[in-house]
Parts: structure tokens; C-alpha cells; sequence
């Protein structure tokens, strides 16, 4: 494997280097969804990022919020950005972080305006965005620039066996060079967060991530359970595809992180890492579309998505790129799956060719091949509320 | 060897997972431990759907099943080599 493969990326004004181009039309709260789809629907070339929240959140919950919808207009695969909320206070909020990058971004309000007007004025801006962001070309860069974040879904017994390991061999083979690598999914963990701790950069960071993971337990678990969890973790995918505990899935999901490579830092939330290029753990929740909208707000520019049964999963502003090694599910669901390491468990295939054929499709997606996601309209937006609001 | 039916993580787990469709009972199955690249067979004695996982061992109630060399649960119903290990021999040691 060359360790100097380049790909061709639009570097932005703070540095950071995009693989996409889009013109997002960010509402800062659900009241304000129907007015950013109207501006998408009229200009093209931009795209809407509707969601549920937004509205009367307070304390951490509320922080939350504002690290992702201004992570999210911040991403490098966000050329520019419209934001639209209800009422100026909140919406220049987002709109002065994220011009915190350099792009342009401009926010519109819709009280004391109507949404007729909003969307008009809104629309005029995203316009001059369109044309502006589609003269900017991509240039060379080094593939190892890319921040490239992981999540698995619907896994079953293949994915411990195929391809977590093929993406932990990617990671293995990168973060070393320079690449920005990213994991989640506290509770999917237990079972294996003693291997995860021992997978830490310093003692220090083991004690973050063993305080981060005990803390999933009381606060979001225990404190809300109602069973023993059979019924949700593993999910009722999971169990059909082999999966009986949660000790046995987050043994497989750990195989996303390789064999050798370090995390360290453990960010909540939404954070973007600040402490140089490596691996990374964030505190998340294990559902796909919060995961990754969680990831993306953190600045990540592509996703790789293990899967097993055949998770779906796409996200609006990155690609997310599908890697199965389950031969029925290549079979019977192929137009889902980018990268097929079935050839593993039929032994025709090793994890280190399997690695390989991953960061050459990661080369091919970051040079604008479509994903399987992206292809089918898989836009999944889903932002984690951590509590209901006041 | 031909494509194996069943793979075992490491030495020393006492469960393998079968990676082919339309596993069988009485079939033997060839299997393969990644670890040490090693190969064995097992006679199931159930149908056994691709990704469900093989007892290659005897097994009581309250007995650790080991996979990737670690603890994913406990048995809760008497299992014999062979057998269909999952739900409704194994559960969880946590939550």
C-alpha cells in the first residue's frame, strides 16, 4: 500500500480539506424545517438539513444542540451555509460560529417576516452561494488530510470476523500517516471496554474513557431500563444475524479500531478533536444516524460503515461508505454494500487485502464517486437530545 | 482446503460461527481457527442459519462461552457439541 496517495478535495479557508461541495440550508429548529425545504426546493445545488429540535432546550442539552448545527455548517464538506431559525438571537448564534471557518454563512429569521419573505431573501443568498461554491475545483491533496470517522450497524457475527477487522486494518494502516480517525458507541462497548481502555494513548485517557463508558451506564442505562436490554442492545437485526449478547457485539465492534493504533482523546459529543491527528473516541449514542450526524458535526469528512445485516444508513453532508464481509446480505442486498469483503470468511481474501480494497474505494469516494448511501438518497439528519426540554 | 463452513476466532473459544447458507443438522462442518490456521470438523446437530454460532463443546448451565478469546455470556440451558449456541442457551452477563 502507497503511503502517498493523494485525492483530489476542495481545501477550505481554515485549511481543512472537503470531499464534497454542498450549499446546506441549516434550520436551527424544527419550526423553521418547512422554510430551509422551501429554499432547497427552489435553488438548486443546495441541500436542507431538516431535524426535530431546537426549541426551548437548556443547560449541556443545549450546548449540544449549538455544537452541532454549527459543527455541522463548520464541516469541510459544507462549502456554505444558510441558516434559518425562528428569531435572530439563537440563529446569529450559529451563524457567528460557523463563520468562525472562513465560508460564507448567513442567517435568516422568520418572526416579524413570515416565511414567504424569509425563503425569498433566503433564496437570493443561497443562490449567489450556488454559483459562487460551483466555480470553486478541487485540488491535490494527501488522502492521509482526510478526517475519516467509523460507526457500525446492524452487525451480526461476519462483522467481528470481516469487516470491523477491515476497517480497523485501514485505521492501522493510516492514522500513523497522519489520518484524523474517529470511534463511538459507549454502550456498544460493554463487554469489551476493559480491551477499549487498554487501547488508550496515556493512563490519563484510559481514565476519561472509563469514566465516559461508567457514565452511559448510570446515567442513560440504568437509570432508564426497563429490562435487561434483550430486547434493544443486541437489536432484534443483531440476533438474527448470530448476535446473542452485547459482550459478543462489542467484542466485534471494537475490531473497528485495529490492532495497533492508539486513541487520544475521548471527546463528547459533537467535539471536534484538537489535539493533532490520530484516533479518536467519542461519547455516543450507538444508533446509526445520531452517531454519524455526531461524528459529521465534529468536522469528519467521510464515514465507514461495517455492516452485517445490511444497515442503510447515509448522512446528508457525508458520505458514508458501506463495507459488508456477509455473502448473503452482498447477495440480496448489493445495491447497499461499496466495498464486499465476503472473500474473508471464504478464506479467498485476508484482512490486509481487504484493507487495501477499502482505502482504495475511501480514494475513489473522496474523488467524488457517489456512494451506495448517496446514490439512494440516504440523508439521514438525526440530532442526540440528551434530555426533554424545558 | 475448500471454503470452510465454520470459523473460530481463537484458540481456546468454545463457540464457531458458520459463514455459509444453508447449514443442516447432521452435516459435518469444516472448520477453521484463525489464530493458528488450524482445521477441525464438527457434526451439527441443528439447522444452523449463516452467522449463528456452533457449541464445539459440552456445556452445563452457568458455564462462560468464550469467543475472540473473552466472555460473552452464560449458559443457561444444557448444551451439547454441535448444538445451535444463541438466545435460547446464552445470555448476557451484563445490564
Amino acid at each position: 500500500m502507497s503511503s502517498n496517495r493523494k485525492i483530489w478535495a476542495w481545501r477550505r479557508e481554515n485549511g481543512r480539506i472537503g470531499v464534497r461541495n454542498h450549499v446546506a440550508i441549516l434550520p436551527l429548529d424544527d419550526i423553521s424545517n418547512a422554510a430551509c425545504e422551501a429554499v432547497a426546493a427552489h435553488i438548486q445545488g443546495t441541500i436542507a438539513l431538516p431535524h426535530a429540535y431546537g426549541r426551548l432546550q437548556f443547560g449541556e442539552d443545549l450546548d449540544l444542540h449549538f455544537r452541532t448545527m454549527i459543527g455541522t455548517g463548520s464541516n469541510p464538506n459544507v462549502a456554505a451555509c444558510v441558516v434559518i431559525g425562528i428569531e435572530p438571537g439563537w440563529t446569529q448564534k450559529v451563524v457567528e460560529g460557523i463563520a468562525k471557518t472562513g465560508k460564507p454563512v448567513e442567517g435568516f429569521w422568520i418572526e416579524g417576516n413570515g416565511d414567504i419573505s424569509t425563503v425569498a431573501a433566503a433564496s437570493r443568498a443561497a443562490k449567489e452561494m450556488v454559483h459562487w461554491a460551483s466555480e470553486k475545483v478541487r485540488e491535490e491533496c494527501d488522502l492521509t488530510e482526510l478526517w475519516v470517522a467509523a460507526k457500525c450497524g446492524e452487525s451480526d457475527t461476519t462483522t467481528g470476523l470481516a469487516s470491523c477487522p477491515t476497517v480497523g486494518n485501514m485505521y492501522d494502516k493510516l492514522v500513523p500517516l497522519g489520518l484524523y480517525g474517529c470511534f463511538g458507541e459507549t454502550s456498544e462497548l460493554t463487554g469489551a471496554e476493559h480491551l477499549a481502555a487498554a487501547r488508550a494513548a496515556t493512563p490519563e485517557v484510559a481514565e476519561k474513557f472509563m469514566r465516559t463508558w461508567q457514565a452511559y451506564q448510570d446515567e442513560v442505562i440504568e437509570a432508564h431500563k426497563t429490562s435487561d436490554l434483550s430486547d434493544s442492545q443486541p437489536t432484534k437485526g443483531n440476533i438474527a444475524g448470530g448476535l446473542t449478547t452485547i459482550e459478543e457485539k462489542a467484542l466485534g465492534n471494537l475490531e473497528k479500531i485495529g490492532k495497533h493504533v492508539k486513541f487520544i482523546d475521548v471527546l463528547a459529543p459533537a467535539e471536534a478533536p484538537a489535539k493533532g491527528p490520530g484516533l479518536y473516541f467519542m461519547d455516543t449514542s450507538s444508533a446509526a444516524a445520531e452517531c454519524c450526524t455526531l461524528q459529521a458535526a465534529a468536522g469528519y469528512a467521510l464515514h465507514i460503515f461495517p455492516t452485517g445485516q445490511g444497515n442503510v444508513i447515509g448522512n446528508p453532508i457525508m458520505p458514508v461508505i458501506k463495507v459488508t464481509g456477509n455473502p448473503k446480505t452482498v447477495r440480496v442486498m448489493s445495491e447497499h454494500i461499496d466495498v464486499d469483503v465476503s472473500g474473508v470468511v471464504r478464506r479467498e481474501m485476508t484482512i490486509d487485502q481487504a484493507g487495501d480494497k477499502l482505502i482504495d474505494m475511501i480514494v475513489r469516494t473522496a474523488n467524488g464517486r457517489l456512494t451506495a448511501a448517496e446514490a439512494l438518497g440516504h440523508r439521514e439528519f438525526v440530532m442526540t437530545k440528551l434530555y426533554r426540554s424545558a | 482446503m475448500s471454503i470452510p463452513q465454520l470459523l473460530v476466532h481463537h484458540r481456546g473459544d468454545n463457540v464457531g460461527v458458520v459463514v455459509v447458507e444453508g447449514v443442516t443438522a447432521g452435516q459435518t462442518l469444516q472448520g477453521v481457527v484463525l489464530d493458528g490456521d488450524t482445521d477441525f470438523e464438527v457434526i451439527t446437530n441443528h439447522d444452523i442459519p449463516i452467522g449463528h454460532k456452533v457449541a464445539l463443546t459440552d456445556f452445563t448451565v452457568g458455564d462462560d462461552v468464550i469467543k475472540y478469546g473473552q466472555v460473552i455470556g452464560r449458559i443457561v440451558a444444557e448444551v451439547k457439541r454441535g448444538d445451535h449456541v444463541h438466545t435460547q442457551n446464552l445470555k448476557t452477563k451484563r445490564w
